[in-house]
Formats: C-alpha cells, sequence, structure tokens
C-alpha cells in the first residue's frame, strides 16, 4: 500500500477500552433486501450498537456456517452518520462466497455479524469540519461507486458547499446502482456523469466504449481547481485513471484510491 | 462459535491449515493501495537506512542488490482477507541491510516513494524474517505491487510489507505509520488476527 503523507490530524491512536468498543463484532438485523441491479442487491442492516461512521468508510461481514467454517469479507458502506441503519449495496461476484450468499440467500429477519466501522482514510467530511474548500471529483468503475453513494448522500445532507463532481463507469445502464438516487442528487447540485463501456443509452451523445484520457479530461475538474479526487473501483480502472490524472497535472497526494480485485 | 448465520454453509470448505483464521486463499494477486502507482525508475532508484541519532547510510540499486539476494517462498496474508500460498520472492534480507550498523533501537519505521509509512519491531525484520524484495512469481515486481522493490515481512498482515519501499528509520519508541495511524493494528499478527485497533 501507498499514500501520500499523512496528515495526523485526521487520526488519533484509541485507547485499549475505545478499542476493544471500536472493533467488537456487533449483530445487526437485515431489515431491507431488494434487488439493485441483476446481479446486486441493497441490504439495509439495523445494528444497535453502531457507533456511526464516516462516509467512505468499510465494514467486515463475517459468515459463519453450523459446524464453525468462517468466510469474511469487506463491503464499502453506502451510508453514513449517527444512525444504527446502515446500508450495504453488494455486487455479486461468480465465484464468490460470500457475495452470493448477500445478494441470493439473506432474509429480512437475518441476522448478520459485522466488525467495523473500518478505514479512516479513504473518507469525506464536510467543509465545516475540515474547512477545506477544494472541490471533490469522485471516480466509480462498476460497484465501486458505493462508497460514493455515501459521500453525496452526506454532502446533501449537510448542504456542503463544496462542488461535487461523480464519474461513473459502467458497462451499460442496467449496472448503475442507485440510479433514482443520484438523478435525483444530480438536479440538486451533484455534478454527475457516465461513461458506458460495453452499452449506452440509446439516446446517449457517444458510442459505448472504455474511458478514455480525453474522456476523463473532460469529465473531471481540471487539475488548476485542486480537486481532492477519490477512485473506487477494479484494480485495472483505479490504476488506469489514476495513472491519467497525474499525467494531466494532479499531484499524488491529492489522489485517493480504493481497489477490488486482481490483475 | 455461538452465533451461527442462517442458510449459510460456505462453498470453499476445504480449510487449508496455512491459511490464518478470517483469509481466504487466491490464485490471483489483488492490489491494495492508498493513492496513484508511483513509477520509479531503478536508476534514480535510492535506499536508505536512517539510525536513532541521525546517521545515514544509502545504497543504489546495484550496491544493494550487491548485498546478495536470496530465494524466498512463503505465504503472503493481507489484511482484507485474502491470501497468497507458497509465492516465490527474490530479495536482500534485512539482516544483511542492517549488518553494519551500529544501533540500540527496538522499531523501525518503513518509508516510501509517496510518502507511504509503516512500523515493524526491528527484532521481527531480523533472522531472516524480512527482505527488500525486487521479484516475485520469477518476474520483476510490477508497479502496482510495489515495484521496483517493496519491504517483504511475510510473518504480517501485508500491508507491513511496504511498497515502493526507499528506507528505513531505526526508532526508540514504536511510532504508528500510515494505516496503523487510520485505524490499522500496531504489530498485525495474521495467526491472532490482529487487524485493527
Amino acid at each position: 500500500m501507498s499514500a501520500p503523507p499523512v496528515e495526523p490530524a485526521d487520526t488519533h491512536l484509541a485507547s485499549e477500552p475505545a478499542a476493544a468498543l471500536r472493533t467488537a463484532w456487533r449483530v445487526g438485523t437485515v431489515v431491507e433486501a431488494r434487488p439493485e441491479t441483476s446481479s446486486a442487491r441493497r441490504l439495509v442492516i439495523d445494528v444497535p450498537d453502531w457507533p456511526g461512521n464516516d462516509a467512505g468508510q468499510h465494514l467486515d461481514v463475517r459468515l459463519t456456517a453450523p459446524d464453525g467454517y468462517q468466510a469474511q469479507r469487506s463491503y464499502s458502506i453506502a451510508s453514513s452518520g449517527t444512525g444504527t441503519r446502515i446500508e450495504l449495496a453488494v455486487d455479486e461476484l461468480p465465484d464468490g462466497e460470500v457475495s452470493p450468499f448477500l445478494v441470493e440467500d439473506v432474509m429480512v429477519g437475518d441476522k448478520l455479524e459485522l466488525h467495523g466501522p473500518l478505514g479512516g482514510y479513504f473518507i469525506w467530511m464536510p467543509q465545516a469540519d475540515t474547512h477545506d474548500p477544494r472541490p471533490v471529483q469522485l471516480i466509480a468503475g462498476g460497484s465501486g461507486v458505493v462508497p460514493f453513494l455515501a459521500m453525496v448522500r452526506a454532502h446533501a445532507e449537510a448542504a456542503d458547499p463544496t462542488p461535487f463532481r461523480l464519474l461513473y463507469a459502467v458497462r451499460q445502464p442496467d449496472d448503475v446502482f442507485y440510479r433514482q438516487e443520484l438523478t435525483q442528487l444530480a438536479a440538486n447540485g451533484l455534478q454527475l456523469d457516465f461513461v458506458y463501456s460495453r452499452t449506452a443509452p440509446h439516446d446517449w451523445p457517444v458510442p459505448a466504449g472504455r474511458i478514455t484520457k480525453d474522456a476523463l479530461a473532460g469529465f473531471a475538474i481540471p487539475a488548476s481547481e485542486k480537486p481532492r479526487v477519490f477512485i473506487c473501483g477494479s484494480t485495472g480502472f483505479v490504476e488506469l485513471v489514476a495513472g491519467w490524472l497525474i499525467e494531466l497535472g494532479h499531484g499524488a497526494g491529492d489522489i485517493r484510491t480504493e481497489r477490488f480485485g486482481g490483475k | 462459535m455461538s452465533f451461527v448465520t442462517r442458510g449459510f454453509s460456505g462453498r470453499n470448505r476445504e480449510r487449508d491449515p496455512r491459511l490464518p483464521p478470517g483469509q481466504t486463499k487466491v490464485e490471483d494477486w489483488p492490489v491494495l493501495s492508498a493513492g496513484p502507482t508511483p513509477k520509479i525508475d531503478t536508476a534514480d532508484w535510492s535506499f536508505t537506512v536512517t539510525t536513532e541519532t541521525g546517521a545515514q547510510t544509502h545504497w543504489s540499486w546495484d550496491e544493494l542488490r550487491a548485498l546478495g539476494i536470496e530465494d524466498i517462498t512463503t505465504d503472503i496474508h493481507c489484511v482484507t482477507h485474502w491470501s497468497k500460498l507458497e509465492m516465490p520472492w527474490r530479495g536482500v534480507p534485512i539482516d544483511k541491510i542492517l549488518a553494519d550498523i551500529p544501533t540500540k533501537a527496538k522499531y523501525v519505521m518503513a518509508h516510501s516513494y509517496g510518502g507511504y509509512t509503516t512500523n515493524v519491531p526491528l527484532d521481527e525484520l531480523l533472522n531472516g524474517q524480512a527482505w527488500v524484495a525486487f521479484e516475485a512469481e520469477g518476474a520483476p515486481l510490477d508497479p502496482e505491487h510495489g515495484g521496483p522493490a517493496r519491504l517483504l515481512v511475510p510473518h504480517l498482515y501485508f500491508w507491513k510489507s511496504a511498497k515502493w519501499v526507499n528506507g528505513l528509520t531505526l526508532m526508540d519508541g514504536n511510532d504508528p505509520g500510515f494505516w496503523e495511524q487510520a485505524g490499522y493494528n500496531l504489530h498485525g499478527d495474521p495467526w491472532k488476527e490482529e487487524r485493527y485497533w
């Protein structure tokens, strides 16, 4: 892992009791489960002792079979704030073990073990807390949009004055997560752009195709405005986009990344 | 085991004893980095050890490799729940890098191109436990996997194996590095599941 220098003000070390509180396995109850796309599902989980989470954080899910066999995976959280209801949007991986269970098998009323919130770096906090007026550019590849849902929701909820732009790359229109909500947010100040790699909507002005450096330059806040950039997606997507942003003049220290999958 | 997840039986039932708790075996090699991948030319690369008194020793790419490269076969374990087993690596042992450096320090901060840091107890870098690695799976390390050189400390979670490593600073006290300040465990033993604080 690598990163630009840490800003110590962002972080602190917990004492032992706080550590125990923070890292306990918590039990949540699934209170809502509905299809998000043909391969993904949105889950709302009520966790009575959830301590709240920042926008962009993730959690671990642990599944336990009757004989004690366990499987754990990390998922970004689509919600943030002080509430005890957290939202996940899970894309099913064809050879997966935990995601097929969460997408196909789990039912409302089921209990799940969760660990979190986790991660203190890939997060966005309102300008009222950070006093950082720089615009924010979010760049999502596929299900990498989930932590950004937490961010754009928190941004809207706080009526935050920071300019926000989301570039969302998907294979086809049916793969878009949270379409309705994103459309509403786009009508209320979020600048929202799509790149379709396989199939574009029939009235789309450009043919479908993989994202290019030119498209990125056109859709991303220019380096001259010194945006803070967050990128989340597959390893290949993040490598490509982050590399182009550096070539377009963005500072490495202004770009935060989260990746999934191998190469 | 008091908690059972209704309806879950598990797909990858065979439990490899080489896998620490909470880990799943992968065949590919996932990438986790907090920022963009730096591109570093080995002609410009250098490695610096700084002692607790501030004394520095520098090596160029060729000088460091000339200390003696070893072949290592090891399992690696990422805090994000994947493990890769029996991976072949090549690198220079930290024992050789620190051999002639006088120190009473107990801890080390590894530094990387791009600003990443991670802390490791000194005695866990010595005695054949850690390397500066240049190759994995028979090829030079790809930049996204930390090339041209990364720290290799396979007995700890892999965020301790700093990508793009360019130096070690010997410290009297145990200061937290980058991920350690962002919520990860100060030590990171996968067999004890020391993931977070």
